[in-house]
């Protein structure tokens, strides 16, 4: 991590650095995410999306048209957008919170509608923004503000299975996989083929991705990266999950 | 615009929601996100199966939040789009609304009244005023008509497509179960061949060129460091508001100049009022009648002269005092005395009134 790569075109330079703590991985998703826009081209028609929550504070982060939603409605406002001009991509980013527990029934009846647009989901084990409270992929025993004791998955379940969920719920031709900010050059494939799937229109394209968030796990950045590589990949299996059967598998 | 929905004037008999689908249509209405609820479905039924003939297009949502927040989408991706919902929807549509008023976004509803919470009455009632005025968390920039017969629910369901997007603020039609359920008489035409313009549309994402490159970037957010931030924003919003408050309010009044007593109602109460009063009229007595048809923006200066010119108002309405609770706003400081005569969720006939105005003068 010590060279700084430089930086995609389709991000927004007056509004860098950005507004992310550091050791953020909201950043690096973002960095995967630009990536992909620049390589497909599509900066000129894409809509961004961003929920409430970290994700809130990449309102400007692109240079691409960007509208900040409310707290889990970032996929309803996306399927709007390209239900109405079908020419856009459009391109839903949201949190945990947002994506599995406010606005579960948004994401669930998108996926399962087959709408063509692309859902980002940045799982952080944990609600970060309103001060690290517990999300539905909170891990067994870990500690949060509403679990001070560790979740106890007899009380709370065990954290959410959402790539998963989306895989069983959608048709052929959509695209699910779960990524991780560690592997940046998988997430930004991942994040292409996705952006391909709703560009050909062959259905809805969904990826979770692991990601830090050192300010409420209070951890330094070598407990950071051990809770991201190590514990996170116990409950959370990184790769591919549904994938158009012409595709190879986007592993290195 | 698209091809003519309408060819020439024509005279109808149809549904209340029937109509408000045909409006949409013919106001150039491209798409309709909506989820079910009594007594608006029709508004779904007739459009779903209009819309394909004239290349417009539906989306069922998994709710009514989504319903509205796709409208949201419909609206910034520079499409004449609208929702229809009643009841326990409005409620869940605040949210959503609330997004399109701080964001000044021309999002257009049409709501259909009925009665309490959960499943409540599912036809009737004057009970979501006060939600669709003041609801969400904002400030109530918003624009709401209230209609009274059909021919004002296709005149105004056209009118609210121009309205919103001349403005900016979300629009409403605020009818009632009875309106979209029973059949009227009425005349539905092309508002071109009228001569009424409907505002054009603008995309807020996705207009051409490369953001950064070519333009810059749309980046909408209700999103605020510091309290003075949105302040400042809702300074300019309420400015505009309160600018166009005169251009926008609209009210109708009958025998109000020497009226004694002064009959206010909207919506659809306001015909059993206005029957009265001309019933009560004709019997010599004076009784005078005004009904806003902008719930908000408030018709105030003319309602202020017709009270104070009567002295005495009866407010008829089927809630407990929401209209009531907009006119002593509206009328603060005025003298005339306020006489309430609410019936929540029920609804009033000419009779009824006419008995109450009786009692008042004698
Ligand atoms: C309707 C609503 N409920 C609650 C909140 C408060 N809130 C703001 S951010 C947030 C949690 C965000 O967590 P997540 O979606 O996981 O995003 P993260 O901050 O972790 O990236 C909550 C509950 C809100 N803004 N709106
Ligand atoms: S609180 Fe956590 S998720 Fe939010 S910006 Fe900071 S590190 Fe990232
Ligand atoms: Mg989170």
């Amino acid at each position: 991590m010590a060279e700084k790569p430089a930086m995609p075109a389709s991000w927004r330079v007056e509004s860098k650095p950005h507004k992310f703590c550091p050791g953020c991985g909201h950043g690096i998703a973002l960095r995967a995410l630009g990536q992909a826009i620049d390589e497909l081209g599509i900066q000129d028609r894409t809509v961004f999306g961003c929920d409430i929550g970290c994700s809130l504070l990449a309102w400007d982060f692109f240079n691409v048209d960007t509208i900040q939603t409310h707290h889990g409605r970032t996929t309803p406002v996306m399927v709007g957008v390209k239900r109405a001009n079908p020419d856009l991509i459009c391109i839903a980013y949201m949190g945990d919170g947002g994506g599995y527990a406010i606005g579960a029934q948004h994401l669930v009846n998108a996926a399962s509608r087959n709408d063509k647009i692309t859902a980002i989901l940045i799982n952080n084990t944990q609600y970060a923004m309103t001060g690290g409270q517990m999300a539905p992929t909170t891990m067994p025993g870990q500690k949060t503000e509403t679990t001070p004791y560790g979740r106890d998955p007899e009380l709370t379940g065990l954290p959410a299975q959402g790539p998963e969920m989306i895989a069983t719920i959608t048709p052929e031709g959509a695209y699910v996989a779960r990524g991780t900010v560690s592997k940046l050059r998988q997430l930004k494939k991942m994040m292409v083929r996705a952006l391909k799937c709703q560009m050909e229109g062959r259905g809805f394209s969904f990826i979770e991705v692991l990601s830090t968030c050192p300010t409420n796990w209070r951890t330094n950045a070598r407990e950071t990266w051990s809770f991201l590589e190590e514990k996170m990949p116990q409950y959370f299996q990184i790769g591919e999950i549904k994938i158009p059967v012409s595709e190879g598998d986007a592993d290195e | 615009m698209a091809e003519k929905v309408i060819a020439g004037e024509k005279r109808v008999f149809m549904t209340g929601n029937e109509v408000v689908a045909w409006a949409a249509l013919a106001a150039g209405a491209e798409i309709m996100y909506g989820y079910p609820i009594t007594p608006q479905n029709e508004i779904m039924h007739y459009w779903t199966r209009l819309a394909p003939k004239y290349n417009r297009k539906f989306l069922q949502t998994e709710d009514e939040l989504s319903a509205g927040f796709t409208t949201v989408g419909g609206v910034m991706a520079g499409k004449r789009a609208f929702t229809a919902t009643a009841g326990p929807g409005n409620t869940l549509m605040q949210e959503p609304i609330s997004m399109a008023e701080a964001m000044r976004l021309p999002f257009v509803a049409m709501i259909i009244q009925r009665g309490g919470p959960s499943t409540g009455t599912v036809i009737y009632s004057q009970q979501e005023v006060m939600m669709t005025v003041l609801g969400g968390n904002g400030e109530g920039l918003r624009i709401v008509y209230s209609t009274a017969n059909h021919q004002e629910l296709f005149d105004y369901s056209i009118k609210a497509f121009d309205t919103a997007w001349k403005y900016r603020f979300p629009t409403f039609v605020l009818a009632d179960g009875y309106q979209g359920k029973m059949r009227e008489p009425l005349t539905i035409y092309d508002p071109d061949d009228r001569g009424i313009k409907i505002s054009d549309t603008e995309p807020y994402v996705g207009r051409p060129g490369t953001p950064g490159v070519d333009r810059p970037p749309g980046h909408y957010r209700n999103t605020y460091n510091v309290e003075e931030e949105l302040y400042e924003v809702l300074q300019d919003h309420i400015k505009d508001f309160e600018s166009i408050a005169d251009e926008v309010s609209e009210y109708e009044s009958m025998a109000s100049d020497d009226a004694e007593l002064l009959v206010v109602a909207h919506g659809v109460v306001a015909r059993a009022a206005k029957q009265a009063t001309e019933a009560l009229r004709q019997q010599g007595l004076k009784v005078g009648y005004f009904r806003p048809i902008t719930l908000r923006p408030l018709p105030s200066t003319p309602l202020r002269e017709a009270v104070n010119r009567a002295g005495r108002m009866l407010v008829v309405e089927s809630a407990y005092g929401q209209l009531g609770r907009l006119l002593k706003e509206a009328l603060y400081g005025a003298t005339a005395e306020f006489i309430p005569y609410y019936k929540p969720g029920v609804g009033f006939t000419p009779e009824e009134i006419m008995a109450r105005c009786r009692e008042l003068i004698t």
